[in-house]
């Protein structure tokens, strides 16, 4: 009996290679990417796996340095000598390319249809018709705290705005914790983990992000105007100097135990895992009153696409169909614990942190970050301006009114939509 | 046949010859980018097409209130940069040449040299140093302003926009300083001793005799150090992008000539790097540094008395 069920998979295995083999006889594939730091898990999870499964395909994992990416990989392409899967850059950058014709549209790609609409939104024409990138990983907004300073100030978990400053009063008011770790130095704390963490329970997630976009909604509405007002109340709540502080100090305060609260993206688990000696825990960016439904920034970061020049089309495909599948998402997920399979296939995470984030899809609704999709097209550039509006507003040097008027004019000066 | 016409000399090939590679190289990497960018300049990307629109770019620039306004603050910020170097890095440059020609010092060298070390550290490590120096949480500064009792004098300096211009340029100052100091150090010893001489027995000594004789001997020194701030001012980047990132914080309160060519050039974030305007504003930096350039050599160089020994 076991020999006729190992022979069957043995049959079945053959089957399989042949199949593979039939259509990829030997391609090599190679995946142009800017994660450097994901060097080992290709090499050793992630391309093995793949591998294993299509024989007759191998695959070369050949990453740039993240901050020459995009143009390294422009001129590749324009040379025909880039490689055959892309890493896409999340909206405009990719879209370029696809526009530009370096990217292969993905419509009749099996594995899409695994996706969310929310997960394709960034790799998806304007129309929202042809998707041409396999969308790999998101990252969740929240606040990650010190359950050892919680326990010892005996403060629970904030569910409420209310509750939440509460906290921050009490740990204040004691002192041996800073009751929030954040600067202003590099802006962009303050735009993302503050403004994008906290904004969509205020305009309720995709809803308002796409009356933004339609123009049904201005930034000097209520709703996009009170993460301004919520976050001009940080300040008193953050370190000593917080205006010179810079995203580093910020991490180290934490993990150093000397912050009880990080507004934190979920890139930072890995990091804070291996450097924090204190249990952690995390919570959903409050709401409003008590039984709200909450709604968490679970942002596209990171996708896959196909090269349209590449000569190994169909052994492409085959990789894009496995990226969608499962087996991948449980993979990636759980070797880079933080970054989250965008598949709605359910995945079980091994890291506690890792899994109370990605809980909170079950529980709130999920929206990317408002800034992203379309409206930082033209000049000014709203996702830098609103760095600069977060930080000044954090800072207290603009109102949050000033401030998004000041966004609502640079927007409209450009953006038909809102004019 | 024997002789070329009197009056025009003989064709020297042999100087065309020894020129040739530096004018190529100098052709290729310097003039043929500075006409590249300033043609750049007069094109416009339309529907991803360069388009020529003459003197369109420049109207955006000065004429659209978000693009002027970036840049009359980019170019007040370097105004300002610049004006600190001038009063505090060149007087200070003097001094201490002054200070190290004197015969009596000892240990001159050691000066010197300590002195000029932070000019060939990378702008990459004096930015982070300082940062660190003065960062709030782990900074030495408030520290040691607290050891001597001057605990309240300390803010987050780099973060407060009032300030943080200001300390990055003594900063810049700080690294820089070697340079004046190195070059009036050089003039000052080319001055012979027997006018040194005859000044003191004229009875002229002391601070009298570095006011009277020496700075006035200097003087073309002072005016190619001036220059040299000017120039290296103006087309300052790296300290500001380094310590503050490309946005220039606090609120664009460091915002350079230099950050906002970049910024605008190759885009920075979600913005797209946009080569046409970018080259506009290099067009203007060229054009700012060249009228320094040259109010000084026909205003002031021509001037300058010299003095022939």
């Amino acid at each position: 009996m076991k020999a006729t069920a190992l022979k069957g998979l043995l049959l079945a295995a053959t089957a399989i290679s042949a199949v593979g083999a039939a259509y990829a006889q030997d391609a090599t594939l190679t995946i142009e990417s800017w994660r450097n730091d994901d060097l080992t898990i290709w090499q050793d999870t992630l391309i093995p796996a793949f591998e294993a499964k299509h024989p007759g395909i191998k695959v070369t994992f050949s990453p740039t340095a993240p901050a020459e990416y995009n143009a390294a990989l422009n001129s590749k392409l324009e040379s025909a000598s880039a490689g055959d899967l892309i890493t896409c850059r999340p909206f405009d950058a990719s879209l370029a390319l696809f526009d530009a014709g370096h990217l292969a549209p993905l419509t009749d790609l099996e594995g899409i249809n695994n996706f969310s609409p929310v997960a394709k939104s960034a790799w998806i024409t304007d129309d929202g018709s042809t998707p041409f990138c396999v969308p790999m990983a998101s990252v969740i907004h929240g606040f990650i705290y010190n359950k050892d300073a919680f326990d010892e100030l005996g403060i629970s978990v904030p569910q409420t705005e209310d509750e939440f400053f509460a906290a921050l009063d009490k740990i204040k008011a004691d002192g041996t914790y800073i009751p929030m770790a954040m600067g202003t130095n590099d802006q962009w704390e303050a735009a993302t983990m503050g403004y994008q963490n906290i904004g969509p329970n205020y305009w309720k997630g995709e809803e308002g992000r796409n009356a933004l976009i339609s123009g049904d909604q201005k930034l000097t509405d209520e709703a996009w105007v009170a993460p301004y007002q919520t976050l001009a109340r940080w300040k008193d709540y953050l370190g000593d100097g917080f205006e010179a502080q810079t995203y580093p100090d910020s991490q180290n305060i934490f993990t150093l135990g000397r912050a009880a609260i990080y507004p934190a993206g979920s890139w930072e688990i890995s990091g804070f895992n291996a450097q924090a000696d204190f249990e952690m825990g995390a919570f959903i960016p409050p709401v409003k009153a008590a039984g709200d439904t909450c709604y968490i920034s679970d942002h596209t970061d990171i996708a896959i696409g196909l090269n349209a020049a590449s000569p190994n089309a169909e052994a492409g495909r085959a990789f894009l169909n496995w990226v969608a599948s499962a087996e991948f998402a449980s993979l990636y997920a759980n070797a880079l614990p933080g970054f989250f399979p965008l598949s709605s296939e359910p995945v079980e995470l091994e890291d506690p942190l890792a899994q109370e984030f990605i809980s909170w899809r079950g529980k709130c609704e999920s929206t990317i970050r408002s800034t992203y999709q379309i409206l930082s097209r033209g000049t000014p550039n709203l996702e830098n301006e609103t760095w600069n509006a977060s930080a000044n507003v954090v800072r207290g040097s603009e109102t949050p009114e000033a401030a998004s008027a000041r966004l609502q004019e640079g927007l409209a000066s450009w953006y038909k939509p809102q004019m | 046949m024997s002789s070329a016409p009197k009056g025009k000399p003989a064709f020297r090939l042999h100087i065309a010859v020894f020129l040739a590679p530096a004018v190529l190289v100098y052709t290729t990497i310097m003039i043929v980018p500075l006409f590249g960018t300033l043609q750049l300049a007069l094109f416009r990307s339309v529907d991803g097409a360069q388009t020529f629109v003459g003197l369109g770019n420049f109207e955006v620039l000065f004429g659209d209130p978000r693009w002027s306004q970036s840049f009359w603050n980019a170019l007040a910020n370097n105004t300002w940069f610049f004006i600190i170097h001038m009063l505090v890095q060149n007087p200070i440059g003097i001094a201490l040449a002054a200070l190290l020609s004197r015969p009596s010092l000892r240990l001159r060298g050691f000066y010197r040299t300590a002195i000029f070390i932070p000019t060939i550290l990378s702008f990459v490590i004096v930015g982070f140093v300082w940062k660190l120096i003065l960062s709030p949480v782990w900074g030495v500064a408030p520290g040691m302003l607290d050891a001597v009792g001057l605990k309240f004098l300390f803010a987050p300096w780099l973060g407060k926009e009032a300030y943080a211009l200001t300390t990055l340029a003594l900063i810049s100052v700080w690294q820089f300083v070697g340079i004046p100091m190195m070059l009036i150090y050089a003039a000052l010893l080319s001055i012979p001793d027997e006018i040194l001489e005859a000044a003191e027995c004229d009875g002229i000594t002391g601070f009298a005799q570095f006011w009277k004789i020496k700075l006035p001997l200097v003087l073309p020194a002072i005016g190619i150090i001036s220059i040299l701030t000017f120039v290296g001012n103006f087309n300052a980047f790296d300290l500001i992008y380094t310590t503050q990132g490309a946005l220039a914080g606090p609120n664009f309160a460091t915002d350079i000539l230099g950050t906002f060519l970049y910024r605008t050039f190759f885009g920075f974030q979600l913005q797209l790097g946009d080569p046409n305007m970018g080259a506009t504003i290099a067009s203007v930096m060229f054009l700012i540094i060249l009228t320094g350039v040259s109010i000084y050599l026909f205003g002031i160089q021509t001037r300058l008395r010299r003095y022939q020994f």
